[in-house]
């Protein structure tokens, strides 16, 4: 049978403001435990949350980005159960009247087709803390640093299909939060964090199948990973005669497995209920207005703009818009060199195999865009050529300095003296005088490999430094003369 | 010097009749002396009490004259006080000592109060007559045999009995007009919103409201001055100016249009009540009000969406009290359940479990559109009858309680006739509206109260009326004997 693969995502985002989302507390990673914890994060007896005006800032952007419908008028619920890292029995969350409304975002697949995915909701809410369980003996320790931070929990429509499509819209995401400056996007550090409904059923069938939530998978490649494995699970399952349940489960990248946290009759009953603590939140225009007008270009705006001023093609332009740091990169060198489709090129193939192999991201990179820019600006002024570029862009990628200051030290500077081409031809055609005569015999169809015989044993002489135009040229009226 | 209302206190320090470390040592002795009788203490805080006064004499001495300067207090045990157990009425908090103060407690601090204690009260609020404590019942001091009312019956029952002039309460569905009424007490719950709820242990969110409970509308007014006005720190208080609480006691009452409900008159109303608050009219009618009957026909909802709503937040609110970080934690538990589970079993008393249960209940997936949804409804509705009522009147008047104290233990068994105790007060805290009730008269020497309710931040008119009914009648002035 064939299956088709359905999958909806909730992915968690911390946001990047100073304080928590109901109280004055700092939000920094990383702190001794519980030293980010005030009354409030605590759950002390008689203690008020007061809503931090940046984080709804921050929802509306991400709503403004994904072309949503704003909340007028949004409610903070309470979401109640017992756990000993949520403080106060219960996490404010928002249930019926979410700040973001149904939006999308188009997501580009590895064949360059643009598909779009629909956003359910995005809604604010505040992180839990965090159980420790090692160092206590049989006990339990708890750091409540992490409660309170805002969360945007972003919901997608059942529209995706497969995993890496999960991964692209993960991947988009990732991106737009990071353009939009709310979110570092730090995986590793949870904060952005990525639960994954899914479902198969059989191709053509218009009902879903019964669907398993995995929770907190917390990189591309988990994702990728659970969620191939869990199709594959739930696959074997039915055709095996079983039936899929609805349950939590959780991905253990160590064995690549997932197995089942609580089914459906553990589930808890939240008792949503509005927090009477808090009075709903009502944006007018006007804060709209100011919340619009401090929205970056975006990464689909970028794309576009890439293929229109550029003339990449929608594949280079938006692998390029990917991140703000890629872009950003890009049109740096671009700007430099004044040649977007070299430049992009060079950061594509070269830096991108670069940073690929030593496992880094762009910001990181060892060339910089200044270094980057620079080297291709004598690849244009014919200073160098392209091959000897990449010997250029090794050494920089090694800290040996500048494009100038290693072609300078390593004597790389294209000969383009013709007359000093000239004599070193003569050299080469005189040490090769058989097929010189060989060439002179043939036809026109024969001598165009020939020819290139002629050009390697050139360079060869010259190390490669002579102008390969020049080479070209000269050769050809030596040869045919 | 214990029979000197606030207002009294405040020129005797002024005119230096008596210190505040000399009153306060007073009441003190008072407090030890008579309060094993009435329970109405959870705590005395002594050592700090003799501080607070000692630094309010060097600040009056310092030239400065408000009129809390030095005016000993206490307050009802929810209130969080820096240093001092807050206990809620509750063995899960018998350990808790706050961290911080309530912004009631700052401000009343900041305006030189002196505080002596704090107060018993029924457990985490819940109740009428102040016999869920897990400190033991409180005593009415006007026949011990009998409840002071609830849930601020430690308030009620000191200011009473002369060991305080003059206390703070919270009112969730009659908590201060209620035990006021019971014990010929003042008592004021302000407009939701206008006293700040940081620091104020939680019971109902949308409904508490904390207030003053004294003898006269006079010290009403003096401690509202001090306890109201907008928090930043509690996102439903509002930020409207206060209005002059004592400079508008004194403004005459003519043309004053008071509404009587005729769904307050009906049945379950001890008859003795009715004509005393009738008499309170005719008296108001004299000085130049008039009135007219008016009808609030949704109040007959207000009980049963009360006991959804209020349960209802309430059992949400209580989730905090898990023995994790605070509070009780049962012995040696055996798993993360079992500390959940019996801690909370064993901390809790049975009236809040109860409204617990009720609270889950009507909260839950299937019974949430039922309960809690419909009780909301009611909820818009009475406060659409309350407006429409006030299109035509200045204030509303009734009895605060269909009846006057009872036998301690005579309704334990039946909580549901408890409840009904406060089909009076319930409306106001539903609709968010300010609720006074005053001594009219006694039935049988129990004190009888008066409610008045006025619209949306109207305090300054409720206070006026109390303290023109005041200067024209002495019900106020009574004493309990023994006290």
């Amino acid at each position: 049978m064939q299956w088709e693969t359905v999958i909806g995502l909730e992915i968690h985002a911390q946001l990047a403001t100073q304080s928590k989302i109901f109280s004055g507390s700092a939000t920094t990673f990383g702190a001794e435990p519980n030293t980010q914890a005030s009354l409030i994060d605590l759950g002390m007896p008689g203690v008020l949350p007061v809503l931090n005006e940046e984080a709804v800032k921050m929802a509306v952007k991400f709503g403004l980005a994904i072309d949503a419908e704003i909340g007028r008028k949004s409610v903070f619920a309470r979401k109640n159960y017992f756990y000993p890292d949520l403080p106060k029995g219960y996490q404010i969350s928002q249930y019926e009247l979410p700040i973001v409304g149904k939006g999308h975002l188009d997501i580009t697949l590895e064949d360059g087709t643009v598909k779009r995915i629909g956003i359910t909701r995005a809604h604010l809410e505040e992180d839990a803390g965090k159980s420790l369980h090692e160092d206590f003996h049989g006990m339990s320790g708890i750091d409540l640093n992490r409660a309170g931070t805002p969360l945007l929990e972003i919901v997608s429509e059942p529209d995706i299909r497969s995993a890496k499509e999960a991964v692209a819209y993960v991947k988009a995401i990732h991106a737009l939060v990071r353009y939009l400056g709310i979110c570092d996007g730090n995986m590793n550090e949870g904060s952005l964090r990525c639960d994954c409904n899914v479902s198969v059923r059989p191709k053509g069938q218009a009902e879903f199948g019964t669907r398993a939530e995995i929770k907190n998978v917390n990189s591309f490649r988990f994702i990728e990973k659970a969620i191939n494995h869990e199709v594959q699970r739930q696959i074997e399952l039915i055709e095996d005669g079983g039936k899929v349940i609805q349950e939590t489960r959780l991905y253990d990248p160590n064995k690549d497995q997932t197995r089942s946290m609580r089914g459906k009759e553990e589930a808890n009953d939240y008792r949503y209920f509005p927090d009477p603590d808090l009075l709903p939140v009502v944006i007018e225009q006007d804060f709209l207005d100011t919340v619009r007008a401090t929205l970056p270009e975006l990464p689909q705006q970028k794309r576009e703009r890439f293929q229109a001023e550029f003339g990449l093609s929608a594949y280079d332009a938006s692998v390029l818009s990917a991140s703000r740091e890629m872009a950003d990169y890009f049109e740096k060198v671009a700007g430099i060199c004044g040649d977007a489709k070299l430049a992009a090129n060079w950061v594509m193939v070269e830096l991108a195999s670069l940073l690929n192999k030593s496992d880094l991201e762009i910001e990181q990179s060892p060339v910089s865009a200044e270094q980057l820019g620079g080297m291709i600006l004598r690849i244009k002024d014919n200073t160098i050529s392209g091959k000897i570029a990449k010997m250029v862009f090794e050494a920089m990628a090694n800290g040996e300095g500048t494009a100038d200051q290693i072609i300078e030290a390593k004597g790389l500077k294209q000969v383009t003296d013709s007359g000093a081409i000239e004599s070193m031809l003569n050299e080469v055609l005189a040490a090769n005088a058989e097929q010189v005569e060989q060439y002179r015999a043939s036809d026109e169809a024969k001598r165009g490999k020939m020819f290139g015989f002629f050009v390697g044993q050139a360079m060869k002489a010259s190390k490669g430094k002579a102008n390969p135009q020049q080479v070209n040229e000269l050769l050809k009226k030596k040869l045919e003369g | 010097m214990h029979q000197l209302t606030l207002a009294e206190i405040a020129r005797g320090l002024a005119a230096k009749e008596f210190s505040s470390v000399e009153l306060t040592r007073a009441l003190l002795a008072r407090i030890h002396q008579l309060d094993p009788q009435l329970n109405a203490f959870i705590s005395v805080t002594e050592d700090l009490a003799l501080q607070q006064a000692q630094a309010a004499d060097a600040r009056r001495a310092a030239g400065e004259n408000g009129a809390l300067l030095g005016a000993p207090i206490a307050h009802k045990d929810l209130f969080c006080t820096q240093g001092v157990r807050t206990s809620c009425g509750s063995k899960i908090l018998d350990n808790f000592v706050a961290p911080y103060n309530a912004t009631v407690v700052e401000k009343l601090a900041n305006a030189g109060a002196v505080s002596l204690g704090k107060l018993n009260m029924d457990e985490f609020a819940m109740g009428s007559a102040n016999e869920s404590s897990h400190y033991g019942p409180v005593k009415n001091p006007w026949d011990l045999e009998r409840v002071p009312g609830g849930s601020s019956g430690g308030s009620a029952a000191a200011v009473a009995a002369r060991l305080l002039p003059a206390a703070t309460g919270t009112d969730t569905g009659g908590s201060i007009r209620q035990p006021a009424a019971l014990t010929n007490l003042t008592g004021l719950k302000p407009t939701y919103g206008r006293v700040s709820r940081w620091g104020m242990i939680a019971y109902a969110s949308s409904l508490d409201q904390g207030g003053p409970l004294a003898r006269t509308a006079e010290d009403c007014a003096l401690m509202l001055q001090a306890m109201a006005g907008f928090d930043p720190k509690d996102s439903t208080s509002v930020d409207q100016p206060l209005d002059d609480y004592l400079g508008e006691l004194n403004k005459p009452l003519d043309g004053l249009r008071i509404g009587l409900p005729k769904e307050y008159f009906g049945a379950g109303l001890d008859p003795r009540i009715a004509e005393i608050v009738m008499a309170s009219v005719e008296e108001l009618k004299k000085l130049g009000a008039s009135v007219k009957e008016i009808s609030l026909p949704n109040m007959k909802h207000a009980i049963p969406a009360y006991y959804v709503i209020a349960p209802a937040e309430a059992s949400s609110n209580l989730s905090r009290f898990d023995g994790v970080r605070f509070g009780y934690r049962c012995a040696n538990p055996e798993n993360l359940e079992d500390l959940y589970k019996r801690s909370r079993a064993e901390g809790f008393g049975e009236e809040v479990k109860r409204r617990i249960m009720v609270g889950t209940y009507a909260l839950s997936a299937g019974y949430y559109d039922a309960y809690y949804l419909q009780a909301q409804k009611i909820r818009r509705l009475i406060k659409n009858d309350f407006m429409a009522a006030f299109a035509e009147v200045d204030v509303i008047l009734g009895p605060t309680t269909p009846s006057p104290a009872w036998k301690l233990g005579e309704k334990n068994n039946d909580p549901v006739a408890q409840y009904l105790e406060d089909i009076y007060t319930i409306t106001a805290n539903l609709a968010g509206l300010p609720g006074l009730s005053m001594p009219a008269g006694f039935a049988d020497g129990l004190p009888v109260g008066v409610q008045l309710l006025a619209p949306y931040f109207q305090e300054a008119r409720l206070l006026n009326v109390a303290h023109r009914y005041q200067q024209a009648t002495d019900w106020h002035t009574r004493a309990p004997a023994g006290f």
